[in-house]
């Protein structure tokens, strides 16, 4: 049967996908983080795709190969007042781009509901296909 | 005589064979829609089924071309697609061109593999009561109602 193996396929992409709706969590939470007292503010992460072949030719699931960081420099705003502000009276906040991530989280919920739908659809398929010559 | 009744159901048993295989497919090119250098693939599923069950081209019903397989005496050995022997011949695969230019070489158009999967669950539905109706048919006949 190898429609059984599309729950292996879109699992791999909901559970990838669910991943990255992760790391956008974590930087729309650190979005306005201040750089601490070693100087180092939060980096904003992006989750890197790869295709997994899962057997068979056509058959190909998806894994996060690794997450990288953004290492541009992050936004500074002159502050003198505020206390993490450096010599210069300037602070550091996260090189976030709230915009980006929000379109990025758009897309990561979009393609884990396509393929929570294909499941849905297989399933649906497979338990017919289970009653077959039933007289259905 | 016995293979006189169930020959009509050897055919669907192919077709739904190759729709469940061609759903595996679309369902791998949904799964890796945001996935750099991915290229959608799909196959041609009238030449895959003709191909399956030995028939000639459509609208020449007298050629018939055996299919041809290569000997396997080992374990081993690979068919033509490159996979082990023993299984049936994977269909000939096509790659997808990109219908819009992405910057991250990706083919999955969205629109076209959600059609292709809904119109590839509804066939295959309909595969599924072609053989529910011949089993039906069989069975009234067997028992003479």
């Amino acid at each position: 049967m190898s429609m059984f193996k599309i729950f292996n396929v879109a699992g791999s992409a909901v559970s990838a996908q669910s991943q990255r709706l992760n790391v956008v969590a974590s930087n729309l939470a650190n979005a306005d983080t201040v750089a601490g007292p070693d100087r180092a503010a939060y980096k904003a992460r992006q989750v890197v795709f790869t295709t997994t072949p899962m057997g068979e030719v056509g058959t190909a699931g998806v894994t996060v190969s690794q997450v990288t960081e953004d290492n541009s420099p992050g936004r500074r705003v002159l502050d003198p007042k505020h206390p993490q502000a450096d010599a210069d009276g300037y602070v550091t906040y996260s090189n976030v781009n709230t915009v980006e991530e929000m379109v990025n989280m758009i897309s990561a919920s979009r393609s884990y509901q396509n393929n929570i739908e294909v499941m849905n659809t297989a399933k649906s398929l497979l338990m017919k296909t289970l009653q077959m010559g039933q007289g259905g | 005589m016995l293979n006189r009744l169930t020959d009509s159901l050897n055919f669907q048993a192919e077709a739904l064979s190759l729709r469940s295989e061609r759903q595996r497919l679309i369902a791998s090119n949904i799964a890796n829609a945001d996935t750099p250098g991915y290229v959608a693939r799909d196959f041609d599923f009238a030449t895959a089924l003709r191909q399956a069950t030995g028939q000639g081209s459509v609208g020449d019903s007298s050629v018939h071309t055996p299919k041809l397989t290569m000997a396997a005496s080992n374990g081993g050995h690979l068919n033509r697609n490159g996979q082990p022997v023993g299984g049936r011949d994977q269909p000939d695969m096509n790659y997808a061109l990109a219908s819009q230019t992405n910057l991250d070489s990706n083919t999955v158009d969205m629109d076209r593999e959600r059609a292709n999967f809904a119109d590839n669950t509804v066939r295959y539905e309909a595969t599924l009561r072609f053989i529910n109706s011949q089993v039906r048919t069989l069975n009234t006949a067997i028992t003479g109602q």
